[in-house]
């Protein structure tokens, strides 16, 4: 019964009347209120983007830097075999933690969502507390825990399961893909979650009585309701673990090397940052390029089962 | 409840759901186990319950001076990052103005990017204008990586703030800054305070960007990573860890019983629109 | 009317870009007056409603509140106080600290301020909740909250934004009930936005009705009712069954015209009226028409058959389809004789009253 009130649904459809009142309107009031903070990121987000990409068409001479065009650094960073390698190891890390966060992550989101009954937002914190600790020091103790004197091996020898300590568990791509899913566990669950709570229930009983069963009906009507959640969880697992630095430093050893020291060596000892700003870049856009193929996969998937 | 919506509760799932939990927490629970044990090793079995790990914390002076940038740190960060995040949570709750999308999506930006390439690229820009690394350079990193979660808390804290509250208050008579101090203020005052604690949680625990920034003046976690390649110092950082641990879930439960508090008191008062 | 209105709205027009909110509307409301801006949404009775509150600013036009041009106040300075649509009630105050919230600025001593808002609280019958915060409110104790916090105040003129639409229909006309004894006791002028017909009917001295940014037309609940001025404005209170008549003669103030069923009539010529082709648009309300039962005989006769029949308690809807005239008509009869028991396809003959029927502006 409540009526729109019409005088607010009308104000924003207005267009502009003139720069008097152009300045008393919503989007100049919005504007000047957001743009210190526009400006902050601007400058300190934006702008320094924007001077790595420059960087990366430069190249270094010792001390000074070359301001003409070249592609020189991409060349390095896609030819040379360690910079290949651990490009094409950072990926592959990545898509599987993204992978496995969001498979492991999904049901856990669905349980609190449809089975959080009074409790949800409680189930939710819990889910979210580890993930405010510092990730250093979660690191640190994926190490701790996966050592070769480390307490899985010890737990499970003192209890007598094993004789002696298993080799294998820490320095290799698995740890850093145990240890980075676990990090990213609860980025994945709160997307998730969020569209799970968007879905009309009622959608679901209407499966069930148009012939559903449980399986189907998940499949057809709350999986692809909750595609954009789990095309978030991807994204924002996939992208930033491309460039993780803590964790293949601590627990990948030699075998478990990313990207990101290959980038921090370019800006410390090794000292090119043009070469530095150039591996940056080919990762980003090339985590992007396989990021918005996996969105694309996913939508086609969704859409064959429906 | 189950079966209501033709969603039937499978009896494995509570299980998979604990066991993911007790995956979630293992390992920010074996730091506090292990920083009581009386070993510098952390093996099983556990070698007896001592507190000196602790002890030798207090004569630490690097420590301490890593801690206290740290604090130094934090503030700053957290205020610098609300007081901003205030400005765009009011200015895309409030008003409609075209780039809207545009402006949140740059905010949010952060949680979308490497963490190293936000740091590399900080890093490029305070050399390339000639800065000394400091803590003020961390301070300014760091607020960057706050703002999109000091930004998500505000918003939803201003988010179910009714304009006609503050219309309300000009109808009885109060000016527009009274309006601010005796409504606008107070009924967000939560969230505010709220996103206060969950930057300085992230400002304290972030290190990438303090790795890369800090130059001489560590914070905690720059130093506790230059702590790791000395096995012998591991007890002290399992320690200082669960100190650390400990006093970020202190802070972000803080947070959340204020949100919540602030959530609930702003649902009631739109409830009247049903 | 009294001499001087409490409000004078004089060609104001608000423009939204090329949108008109408010199209050159005047206005003159009495003081003591219980007055509704009644009207679909969009129709623009909220925007001039915020602009009596000064939370619109017109395009131009001017608005005098007792005498005095209020254009350039802000609302904090002017003499209206507002209930709005929400109520925003103040979530971290309770329900005596929210009465209370405009005269802390009034710097009274703490005796008369308490007292003050005791007296308010007592007039909407709170006085027991002065403790409690506003989630702890129902709908309708939050709307009396809204009610003594503007009343406090003690406007001249009091605005009320769509009060009752968040209520429930049984709540709803209690509360109807209680604005008008309420508006009665404490005499100010009520201004009140409503897009309920029956709520403005039930509750008002005069009612303004408007559609698309203008004012329809502004009369009593009854003159709007039974001699609506536009088609538009007799569709949007109840029922009415339309015809077209021919024109045959016209004077200033009559129309005589020549129907196919209801015979030659002369009516009242509404204000702006013009003919279209010879023709005018003229109407006569379902509840008008009136079931004839056996012998009974009336001077003005109509006889149909009866097409289809909805029931609804104390009344029952006819069709009644009429041989000539372009459309069924319409007819609302009690059940106290039976209507429910007529059944679909029987003859039927219906009594009128030559006086009720209107003539409108297209």
């Amino acid at each position: 019964m409540v009526a729109l009130p019409d005088s607010i649904d009308v104000e924003s459809k207005q267009p502009l009347a003139g720069s008097r009142r152009w300045a008393s309107s919503d989007e100049a009031k919005g504007l000047t209120l957001i743009s210190p903070t526009l400006l902050y990121a601007l400058a300190l987000l934006f702008l320094p983007v924007l001077i790595v990409i420059a960087y990366s068409f430069w190249s270094q001479d010792y001390l000074t830097i070359d301001r003409s065009f070249t592609l020189e650094n991409y060349r390095v960073a896609l030819s040379e075999p360690i910079y290949r390698d651990l490009l094409w190891r950072s990926l592959t890390i990545s898509l599987a933690v993204s992978l496995i966060t969001v498979t492991f992550s999904y049901p856990v989101a669905w349980f609190i969502s449809f089975h959080g009954g009074v409790h949800k937002n409680l189930w939710l914190f819990l889910i979210t507390v580890p993930c405010w600790t510092s990730y250093l020091l979660r690191v640190m103790s994926w190490k701790v825990i996966l050592g070769y004197q480390g307490v899985l091996n010890t737990g499970l020898m003192s209890i007598g399961l094993i004789d002696q300590p298993v080799t294998g568990l820490l320095y290799n791509s698995n740890a850093v893909i145990i240890t980075l899913v676990h990090s990213w566990a609860a980025f994945a669950i709160l997307p998730i979650y969020v569209s799970l709570e968007k879905i009309d229930r009622s959608l679901i009983e209407a499966a069930h009585d148009l012939g559903d069963n449980k399986v189907w009906s998940f499949l057809r009507v709350t999986l692809p309701l909750s595609l954009p959640g789990v095309i978030s969880a991807f994204l924002i697992v996939m992208i930033p673990t491309v460039g993780d630095y803590v964790t293949p430093k601590l627990v990948g050893g030699k075998d478990g090397v990313m990207i990101a020291t290959a980038i921090q060596a370019q800006f410390g000892k090794g000292a090119n940052w043009p070469l530095g700003a150039a591996l940056s870049v080919t990762t980003m856009v090339i985590v992007s390029a396989m990021a918005g193929c996996m969105v694309l996969a996913l939508k086609l998937f969704v859409r064959r089962i429906k | 409840m189950s079966g209501r919506h033709g969603i039937r509760k499978s009896r494995w799932l509570p299980v998979y759901v604990t066991a993911y939990l007790a995956f979630l927490y293992l390992p920010i629970l074996l730091l506090p186990v292990f920083s009581f044990n009386n070993a510098a090793s952390t093996t099983f079995p556990l070698a007896g319950f001592t507190t000196k790990w602790y002890a030798s914390l207090w004569g630490n002076t690097a420590m301490l001076a890593a801690a206290r940038n740290s604090l130094i740190v934090g503030i700053c960060v957290s205020v610098l990052s609300t007081g901003l995040a205030i400005c765009a949570a009011r200015a895309v709750t409030r008003y409609k103005f075209r780039g809207q999308r545009a402006a949140t999506g740059l905010l949010m930006a952060p949680l979308f990017l490497p963490e190293i390439i936000v740091a590399v690229s900080l890093l490029m820009i305070v050399l390339q204008l000639g800065l000394e690394l400091s803590l003020a350079t961390v301070i300014l990193g760091q607020t960057v990586f706050c703002l999109p979660y000091a930004l998500s808390v505000l918003i939803s804290g201003f988010d179910g703030f009714d304009r006609s509250l503050e219309e309300a208050s000009l109808d009885l008579g109060e000016t527009a800054i009274g309006t601010f101090r005796r409504v606008t203020l107070p009924v967000v005052a939560p969230a505010i305070i709220s996103s206060l604690l969950v930057s300085f949680t992230i400002s304290l625990d972030e290190f990438i960007l303090a790795f890369f920034l800090s130059g001489t003046e560590p914070t905690l976690p720059v130093y506790i990573w230059g702590q790791l390649r000395f096995a012998a110092k591991l007890p002290g950082v399992l320690a200082l860890g669960s100190l650390m641990i400990a006093l970020s879930i202190i802070l972000i439960t803080l947070a959340e019983i204020l949100r919540r508090h602030a959530e609930n008191r702003l649902k009631a008062g739109a409830a009247a629109h049903g | 009317m009294v001499d001087t209105p409490m409000i004078e709205i004089d060609a104001v027009s608000r423009y939204y870009g090329i949108y008109r909110a408010l199209d050159d509307v005047s206005l003159d409301i009495a003081a003591g007056e219980f007055f509704s801006l009644l009207g679909p949404s969009g129709c623009g009775k909220t925007t001039l409603l915020r602009s009596i509150a000064g939370f619109d600013t017109p395009t131009s036009g001017d608005i005098r509140i007792d005498g005095q041009s209020a254009i350039d106040l802000p609302p904090n300075r002017r003499p209206t106080n507002m209930v709005f649509q929400n109520y925003a009630i103040f979530p971290h105050l309770n329900v005596e600290e929210n009465v209370g919230y405009g005269l802390k600025r009034l710097k009274l001593d703490a005796a008369d301020e308490r007292q003050r808002v005791g007296n308010a609280l007592e007039q909407v019958r709170l006085s027991h909740l002065g403790k409690r915060k506003a989630h702890e409110l129902s709908g309708g104790q939050r709307q009396r909250v809204a009610l003594a916090r503007a009343l406090v105040m003690r406007p001249k003129v009091l605005l009320l934004d769509e009060p009752l639409s968040a209520l429930d229909k049984k709540l709803r006309e209690e509360m109807q009930v209680e604005l008008r004894t309420l508006q009665k006791a404490v005499g100010i002028t009520f201004v009140l936005v409503t897009h309920d017909q029956y709520e403005a009917l039930a509750m008002s001295d005069r009612i303004a009705v408007m559609f698309g940014g203008k004012i329809a037309q502004v009369a009593t609940p009854k003159e709007i009712y039974q001699h609506p001025l536009t088609r538009q404005v007799a569709d949007f209170l109840g029922g009415m069954n339309f015809m077209q008549a021919k024109i045959t003669s016209e004077s200033a103030v009559n129309l005589s015209v020549e129907t196919t069923r209801f015979g030659n009539v002369t009516i009242a010529k509404p204000k702006g009226f013009t003919a279209t082709n010879g023709l005018a648009t003229i109407g006569i309300r379902p509840e008008r028409l009136r079931v004839l039962w056996d012998d009974a005989k009336a001077d003005c006769e109509v006889t149909g058959h009866v097409v289809d029949r909805h029931y609804f308690g104390e009344i029952t809807h006819l069709i009644v389809d009429v041989p000539g005239l372009e459309k069924p008509l319409s007819v609302s009869e009690t059940n106290n004789f039976g209507a429910d028991d007529i059944p679909v396809g029987a003859p039927i003959r219906l009594a009128y009253d030559p006086d009720a029927l209107v003539a409108m502006a297209d």
